[in-house]
């Protein structure tokens, strides 16, 4: 199986995620360990590199800024059209998130977009700190947003 | 104890699968899982209606006979019929295409089809406890923690919120069985009412736990399209399935 783990520069347009990591947990904090926060800051590095194994946690110096790395999700196809997202990940934070692509060619999208769009970060936070394993939603095939962020929520194992 | 989650993108969908256990980087692991995903994407080759060559399009376009199809898509098929009758009708295999002409659809089913048949590529992993997450249907189970609380068996499903996608409604735990929701006001109309022709748009959401995710996600669709009364039909056919409205 293809593993590949890409942290990406803004100017590529897709990038296959197929993501593998551990990370070591105890029965009890099992949701615990998933816990993000969302910080106001943003990041202004970018790295770039990639490995073949797992997907290590980018360094975290105690006391210099952090850097941050930039996922970004597989195409998603939905019947809508193309959907992208991209998530910023600063130590084990994710600072930002956003759709690189999403249809924009009818009434319908338009409202999709205009409320996918603004939940993402706030989504992300909620999700983590309710400390849970997984999330079974109405989400199914078409809305490739939350999905992704799902994914990158999985892939990240943040 | 570890885990180690992979992602792939199949069926249009993100699906993850995570993995619990003492040695989750082994190759019997990685081998189980590969062939996990595997069986997900020859389901995609063969049910894909966004396939132009997919077994299922060429039945819609009448290329090719339900005879001649594959045993899994006949499987499938099978399937189907026995939701519709279990269902009274309100899960249906029909759906409207671009056209509004009624086609042959098992999408409903498909999915949790899929992921319950990928699902058991894992189940019986040594020592170890997975949790495959399908676009929002989530099947979990496993060989470790044969007692109740044991440690690493238990997974906690968040039901998110449909009015407010933001929230977790609820959490599930459960060490083995599926989760599936069904829902219009996350993206609109989508779920199709075969007693009406028409399209659902309602706000709330059904979910359904029970033993297999196929039939938690037939039902959860049934449950969320149909009328008040099939809920008393559920409990009277679906044992050991549960169902939790939003």
């Amino acid at each position: 199986m293809r593993r590949i783990v890409t942290v990406i520069l803004s100017t590529i347009t897709t990038v296959v995620l197929l993501f593998s990591y551990h990370t070591s947990t105890d029965s009890t904090t099992v949701g615990g360990s998933r816990v993000v926060q969302l910080l106001a800051s943003s990041g202004s590095t970018s790295r770039s590199g990639s490995s073949n194994g797992k997907a290590s946690s980018p360094p975290q110096p105690s006391s210099a800024p952090v850097a941050s790395s930039t996922f970004t999700g597989e195409v998603a196809e939905t019947q809508w059209g193309p959907v992208q997202v991209q998530i910023t990940v600063q130590g084990r934070t994710i600072v930002k998130s956003q759709a690189l692509q999403y249809p924009q060619g009818n009434g319908r999208d338009w409202q999709i977009n205009s409320y996918a769009l603004p939940v993402l970060d706030q989504e992300v936070v909620q999700r983590q700190s309710a400390a849970i394993d997984t999330v079974s939603g109405a989400t199914v095939t078409s809305d490739g947003y939350l999905q992704s962020l799902q994914s990158a929520i999985d892939q990240a194992h943040l | 104890m570890s885990r180690r989650a992979w992602v792939e993108q199949i069926m249009g969908m993100p699906i993850s699968i995570h993995i619990r256990g003492d040695d989750v980087d082994s190759p019997v692991v990685s081998r189980a899982v590969e062939d996990a995903f595997d069986l997900l994407r020859e389901a995609d080759r063969l049910f894909s209606t966004y396939q132009h060559d997919s077994e299922v399009n060429r039945i819609r376009r009448g290329e090719l006979d339900l005879a001649q199809a594959d045993p899994l898509v006949r499987q499938v098929v099978e399937a189907c019929q026995q939701a519709q009758e279990l269902t009274q009708g309100a899960f249906t295999d029909q759906l409207p295409d671009a056209d509004g002409v009624l086609r042959f659809n098992p999408t409903g089913l498909v999915k949790g089809w899929a992921a319950e048949r990928a699902a058991s590529r894992l189940a019986d992993l040594p020592a170890a406890s997975f949790c495959l997450n399908a676009g929002g249907d989530v099947v979990v189970g496993g060989t470790i923690g044969a007692a109740p609380g044991g440690p690493g068996s238990t997974w906690r499903v968040g039901v998110e919120d449909p009015r407010d996608r933001a929230r977790i409604a609820e959490v599930v735990e459960l060490q083995h069985g599926g989760v599936a929701t069904s829902g219009a006001a996350a993206r609109g109309a989508h779920l199709y009412d075969p007693a009406t022709g028409s399209f659902v748009d309602r706000e709330g959401s059904v979910t359904v736990v029970g033993p297999n995710l196929m039939w938690a996600d037939v039902w959860a669709t049934a449950l969320f399209v149909g009328p008040a009364s099939l809920s008393r039909r559920f409990s009277e056919v679906a044992a050991g399935y549960r169902m939790i409205s939003l």
